[in-house]
């Protein structure tokens, strides 16, 4: 699964540290999910859609249906 | 988002206190196990009363240890849960494997010695240890 979430982070200027305060994980996450190394679950991508104030479709991207497109 | 919200995280706070909390209680079943293993012979000449309270105690304070191991899994983010998770089903694995093929190797003579728990114990400690390390590895 392919995302946005290094992207979005840096628009805003935050560090992987905020991040991974505001989402209530630790950083060695933020950094797995930014590299695409670890999927988040449903509950956590919803909080990150808040957070950023999207729709989880705007931050996560399944590569399948990307490849298809 | 400023450093004050940053602070504010109850994510690393709650981890740190599951942390100590598990430090404490593993720290005090190894104390009791101690005392259960080497007072009845050393300090108190096999009273049967202390002995069994010791036992008791012990047994007590291993369960709070879990309780807190249990706390401080649930306390981790899916990422660190996923990890330990995998880690313990392997170890866990491993030990069943290991300790029954272990077990075999008396009952078919090809060691002469008795098998002893600790030794199967030893593995999963190690194989919990690597898993652990490689699993962070793979996220990183």
């Amino acid at each position: 699964m392919k995302n946005r979430l290094k992207v979005l982070r840096a628009e805003r200027d935050w560090t992987q540290a905020q991040l991974a305060s505001a989402l209530e994980v630790s950083r060695q996450t933020i950094n797995a999910i930014e590299k695409g190394k670890f999927d988040p679950s449903l509950p956590l991508a919803f909080k990150a859609a808040r957070l950023f104030k999207l729709s989880i479709e705007d931050i996560f991207q399944d590569e399948v249906e990307t490849e298809i497109v | 988002m400023s450093k004050q919200e940053c602070e504010k995280n109850n994510y690393q706070t709650k981890n740190n206190t599951n942390t100590v909390k598990l430090r404490n209680w593993t720290i005090a079943w190894v104390i009791t196990m101690a005392i259960a293993t080497f007072a009845p012979k050393f300090i108190w000449d096999f009273n049967t009363a202390l002995t069994i309270t010791a036992v008791l105690v012990n047994l007590a304070v291993g369960f709070k240890m879990l309780i807190a191991n249990r706390d401080y899994l649930r306390g981790l983010d899916e990422m660190q849960r996923t990890i330990l998770l995998e880690a313990m089903a392997l170890a866990l694995g491993v030990g069943l494997v290991v300790g029954l093929n272990y077990t075999m190797l008396e009952n078919i003579q090809l060691i002469t010695y008795k098998p002893e728990i600790p030794h199967i114990v030893f593995i999963m400690v190690i194989t919990y240890g690597l898993a652990v390390v490689s699993g962070h590895r793979k996220y990183q």
